[in-house]
């Protein structure tokens, strides 16, 4: 018979379709509505995992999002595979293939259980007793070992092929938690119009009055009632309900991240769907009906699998129509235990014994389980229980001491509820501990958010509605409620003497036990964090949701302290296991970070560009022809430049609009130079720096007219040099009338270098005479190039004549085009960053952020003519006169020449005095750029060195792994030191 | 010699089309465009050039005659035309009291249109696009993912998307990506 422990007549599933699944490769059956874990029970397995340490074999424990155990493996293909599902979320589709974790070779026989003959070795602390010394077996032996053991379930190896995606949604009042307290509130919030996100975790709406088989709500069994207010709420347009929905993280400002999951319920998922959406919600206010979560009892064997929480056997009966037994025990200190030994008694399930830790128990409850002709021993114990892969029988202490053996195949537990406070201590909120009913619950909020429902520690439903009512400014309504289950009882800590004899486990996740968290707090650990730590108790996926309350209370009962004293730890997002491909949403490929291109990006595609990063930007590297290596590409794009001309796509480089009538003084602020004496139509290299004197920025700044400067920055520096700007503007300088507006993008740039340059792009200029005579060096004028209005640049980045082509981006490919035309049959060529670095370096002029790391200033980099002596002031003029950007022995950029000229030096390498000396060598400074320099037929390089101004002709060393390389101190100019190539 | 041809415009963006049932995505025409920085007296001024005054209050805009004007900060505006995207709005004199800078091709733009024009922005949009908080007229400057745009809402269900024009094959393919799932 298939299903033997699915009961007819229980539970809410229709039972209309059946479908199959595997666990472990063996086939089973199930129903439409089903979880992975209801559907075995149904099949009568406990048997569905093994725990970390011990490899104990464990069964499922919980039907919710707390189960510690159930771990198991989802494939759907290669690609699609799921570790540490917890099956009793695990929606149940035809096809579902489920495996166990943790184990070998298998489920029920598993060579690591040895571990659990050897846990005399694995005390709590273990890892921090073991792995301490010598500091060599580190590498070697103990991270290899932990690394071998840490972690749970197989990573998938492919790529993840599903889609995911990302919302963000702003509401009135977002509700966290759809049972009968959430239901309410958002009910009682869209009556008000306003705008409401209800969201839960579970397939349907309702929470516990799913599972609740007595409760009468307005006439309505709670199922119906919930069912029905739902189907109301989905009805307004102000409502939104998202089912399958975990709020998994509480963050600033009414910030909380909800994931829906959309598809790991489906067999066959459209592919047009994404598997999850992440909602990113900011709510005005948040409403938080978490509910609670049951306790297991803490006693030795607590483990075996047939061992579950009582609430969660009264869900599995009561809504999808399976018991976890036929001969049940139950082991509680609470009177929920009671509705669910009596819902499966009269289900027709023997129920052995009802074994109360309690010594005394309300009258009528006793009443109810006599007419049940159910046992009840109070005031007794669990000593132990017995079976191997599944409880077989438990020994009973009772009061009197006496020894009692009962023979089950499943024990219900219920050690009381303990209300949710994850969202809620998110959020910052601090709980405040309750010493009547012994325990924490929310305190005041920090952000506009209020619990309601069971997560308030509210039992009663009458209250529990009310609650979420007022928690929107209602006045409560009167339901008829009926047939209420009374929540009394509870107990934290462990029972009988578990905490020195016997596996009484309390984080069943991480095989933790009372007497590991007895042995932590003999060995000085005083401080609930420092128990969590040392034993790893409520450390594990579960994040301690069935742990921490019984963890505190045994470290707290041995420390003899109160415990508030001993403390609560912080709960963190996410609540449950939020997968990484809900947090990446869109944003993969393509889509991971924006990648700028040029109007001219395309030709050097299509003329066979390498292209190199440079902040977001992609630029062309080098234009290799047929057959040729990088190094003979930069080196016949240097020549030909030097011998006849290049262009170059210079479009990334920063720049900024300076306009208004202070628009000079403005730049005498910011920059070191005077800007007073230049002319309209004269540009001039600019150095910037910050308030502490080291340089910040470098660029060539054109002055158009007596209000209007073309700044360029580098091309990383751009976003930067224009907020430092507007930093200042706007708070040191407000009176100013001068503004900044970005035009990065607004001009496509083409460089045009080399001796030809002028007979290049002449032809296409209109509206400017650029002879030698009468556009000089450093000049800019407005123009128009191929009919376009224009900024035309005289200058030059690499020593050679040139010029820089600003036009209107759109046009740029169309003139990069007309300017190529005319190029090409000159035989000039295009060259890239490549080549611009090189020959940059051959002239000696710098690279921010290459040859100065922010700790540079002007007067190191051999650039104090840059600086104006005369302005009163300038952001970093205070910086420079600090005592130690004057001292001697300071830094400061020269040129390199290596003894044997074909030796390139490396970028970072450090240099020194005498190769000789023992290690650690005093290092004089490092190599900040160095080429192969075809033009000079030697390397160069530029480097920081001590008092390098000073060192001029000194042979220095650079000692690398395999060799000393001897070089020269030299100037930084190693090309046309008299620059008169620029004034050709 | 002869002078070369007069130079052609390539928009950064022209061939981006597509559309589903909740959404159109569109590459905006050629515009003219402006970055008005000014004090209050400049923003006075200047309105003489487009013939109305420009918009006050934060997050709005106003618009005649094809000249839209839309609210960035206290003294900033973006003003753009679409009927003569080769006029420069920046006049021809730089004034004392603003800054008007031509900033036509450094920007581009995107229509997003449809009943799941909201949805597909809030996909990688955090700003609150709700009609009560940003009716037909708002705009604002904000992000898209990790892009900086502005945001313009022409209709109920209508937007214009600016961008940088580097950034904006990122943000088609942000929008792209967010039409997919636009259908609540």
């Amino acid at each position: 018979m298939t299903q033997p422990f699915r009961i007819k007549g229980a539970g809410t599933l229709p039972h209309t379709r059946t479908i199959q699944f595997t666990f472990d490769g063996q086939s089973y059956e199930g129903y439409e509505g089903d979880t992975l874990a209801s559907a075995l029970l149904a099949n009568g397995v406990h048997l569905m995992g093994r725990s970390f340490k011990y490899h104990r074999p464990r069964g499922v424990v919980a039907a919710g999002p707390e189960e510690p155990n159930a771990l198991v493996g989802i494939t759907r293909d290669r690609a699609r595979h799921t570790p540490n599902v917890r099956a009793s979320v695990q929606e149940l589709y035809d096809g579902l293939n489920a495996t166990s974790q943790n184990r070998f070779p298998t489920l029920n026989f598993d060579i690591g259980a040895l571990n659990s003959l050897m846990s005399p070795f694995f005390p709590a602390g273990f890892y921090y007793k073991t792995f301490k010394w010598p500091a060599k077996a580190w590498d070697a032996l103990y991270e290899p070992f932990i690394r071998r053991a840490a972690g749970l379930g197989e990573a998938p190896t492919e790529s993840d092929p599903d889609r995911y995606v990302n919302r963000f949604a702003h509401c009135d009042v977002l509700i966290i938690g759809g049972g009968a307290a959430g239901l309410a509130a958002a009910q009682a919030a869209a009556e008000k119009s306003q705008s409401v996100i209800l969201c839960d975790e579970n397939p349907a709406m309702g929470g516990w009055l799913l599972a609740d088989s007595d409760i009468q709500i307005d006439g309505q069994t709670g199922a119906q009632w919930a069912a029905n207010m739902a189907a109301e709420l989905a009805t307004r347009d102000n409502v939104r309900l998202l089912t399958r929905t975990t709020g998994f993280g509480y963050f600033q400002h009414n910030m909380v991240g909800l994931v829906e999951r959309i598809t790991d319920h489906q067999a066959r998922p459209e592919p047009s769907q994404p598997r999850e959406r992440m909602w990113q919600v900011r709510a005005k206010q948040v409403v938080i009906a978490q509910g609670s979560i049951e306790r297991a009892m803490v006693f030795p064997g607590n483990d075996r699998p047939g061992i579950v929480l009582a609430g969660a056997a009264q869900k599995w009966l009561n809504q999808y129509g399976v018991s976890v037994g036929s001969r049940i025990g139950v082991y509680t200190a609470c009177d929920t235990a009671y509705a669910a030994a009596f819902d499966l008694h009269e289900a027709g399930i023997g129920i052995e014994v009802i074994v109360d830790y309690r010594k005394v128990v309300d009258e009528t409850i006793l009443a109810q389980a006599r007419e049940h002709k159910i046992e009840v021993v109070l005031g007794a114990t669990v000593a132990q229980t017995t079976g191997r892969l599944r409880i077989n029988g438990m020994q009973v202490k009772t009061a009197t001491g006496e020894q009692k053996e009962f023979d089950i195949d499943a024990l219900l537990m219920s050690a009381g509820w303990t209300p949710s406070l994850h969202l809620y201590s998110q959020s910052r909120g601090k709980p405040v501990w309750d010493e009547a009913s012994q325990r924490f619950l929310p305190g005041e909020s920090p952000q506009d958010c209020i619990c309601v429902g069971g997560c308030t520690g509210t039992d009663s439903m009458e209250q529990v509605l009310a609650e979420a009512e007022r928690a929107l400014g209602n006045k409560p309504r009167k339901f008829d409620i009926e047939d209420d289950v009374s929540t009394d009882g509870g107990i934290i800590g462990a029972t009988g003497n578990s905490t020195e004899k016997g596996k009484a486990f309390v984080d069943f996740q991480n095989d933790v036990t009372a007497k590991d968290i007895a042995l932590a707090v003999r060995e000085g650990m005083h401080s609930i964090e420092h128990v969590k730590r040392y034993t790893t108790n409520g450390m594990a996926t579960d994040q301690g949701k069935l742990s921490n309350m019984h963890g505190l209370a045994i470290a707290a009962n041995l420390l003899k302290k109160p415990i508030p004293e001993v403390g609560l730890t912080t709960f963190r997002p996410p609540y449950t296991p939020t997968t990484f491909g809900s947090f990446v949403g869109h944003t993969r490929g393509p889509l991971f970070d924006p990648e700028r291109k040029t109007p001219i990006h395309d030709w050097a595609v299509e003329n066979g560009a390498d292209f190199e990063p440079v902040s977001l930007w992609q630029r062309a590297w080098y234009f290799p022809r047929a057959g040729e290596t990088m190094h003979e590409a930069v080196d016949r794009e240097c020549r030909t430049t030097r011998e006849i001309a290049g262009i170059f796509d210079a479009s990334t480089l920063g720049k900024i609009e300076v306009t208004g009538p202070d628009a000079a003084a403005f730049m005498n602020i910011m920059y070191t130079n005077s800007w007073d004496k230049l002319k309209a139509g004269r540009a001039k290299y600019g150095i910037m720096c910050r308030e502490d004197g080291f340089i910040y920025d470098d660029g060539v700044v054109g002055k158009l007219s007596d209000t209007r400067f073309h700044v360029t920055t580098t091309t990383g520096g751009a976003p930067r040099v224009l907020n430092h700007m507007e930093d200042y503007l706007q708070t040191e300088f407000p009176e100013m009338k001068v503004w900044l507006t970005s035009t990065s993008e607004q001009w496509a740039t083409i460089a045009v270098q080399g001796p030809k340059a002028r007979e290049i792009i002449e032809p296409l200029v209109t509206g400017a005479d650029i002879s030698a005579e009468n556009f000089p060096h450093m000049s800019v004028v407005e123009c128009k190039v191929c009919g376009v209005p224009a900024r035309l640049f005289r200058i030059s980045f690499t020593g050679e004549l040139g010029f820089e082509i600003n036009v209107p981006a759109d046009y740029g490919r169309s003139i990069w085009d007309a300017v190529w035309r005319r190029a090409q049959p000159l035989g000039a060529c295009a060259y890239g960053t490549e080549a611009m670095h090189v020959m940059r370096a051959e002239k000696g002029y710098i690279i921010v952020g290459q040859d100065t790391d922010g700790t540079v200033t002007p007067h190191d980099a051999g650039l104090s003519w840059a600086i104006a002596k005369s302005k009163p002031d300038f952001v970093g003029k205070r910086g420079m006169m600090r005592p130690d950007l004057v001292r001697e022995g300071r830094r400061q950029l020269v040129g390199l020449k290596t003894s044997d000229p074909g030796k390139v030096l490396e970028e970072g390498a450090q240099i020194v005095e005498d190769p000789e000396q023992p290690v650690p060598m005093k290092m004089l400074g490092f190599v900040t750029s160095s080429y192969w320099s075809g033009t000079l037929g030697k390397s160069i390089a530029l480097a920081l060195i001590e008092d390098g101004s000073l060192r001029l002709g000194e042979t220095l060393y650079v000692p690398m792994a395999d060799e000393i390389i001897e070089v020269e101190v030299t100037g930084t100019v190693f090309y046309d030191e008299k620059g008169e190539r620029l004034h050709g | 010699m002869a002078k070369s041809p007069k130079a052609t415009r390539v928009l950064p963006n022209q061939d981006h089309l597509t559309s589903n049932a909740f959404v159109t995505l569109e590459a905006a025409p050629a515009a003219s465009r402006i970055s008005l920085r000014a004090s209050p007296r400049g923003a006075a001024a200047f309105a003489k050039n487009i013939g109305f005054d420009l918009p006050a209050k934060p997050s709005t805009s106003k618009s005649k005659s094809g000249v839209v004007a839309l609210w960035l900060g206290p003294d900033e505006w973006m003003v753009f035309s679409e009927s003569e995207p080769e006029k420069s709005l920046q006049p021809r004199r730089d004034h004392r009291e603003y800054s008007a800078t031509d900033i036509s091709h450094r920007n581009t733009a995107y229509i997003v249109s449809g009943s799941g024009a909201q949805a597909t922005l809030n996909s990688s949009c955090p700003r609150d696009l709700s009609q009560a908080t940003f009716p037909v007229g708002a705009c604002s400057r904000t992000i898209l993912g990790k892009a900086e745009v502005i945001l313009y809402r022409t209709g109920k269900e209508k937007f214009r998307v600016e961008c940088w024009r580097s950034f904006a094959p990122y943000v088609w393919g942000l929008l792209v990506s967010g039409a997919q799932d636009a259908n609540l």
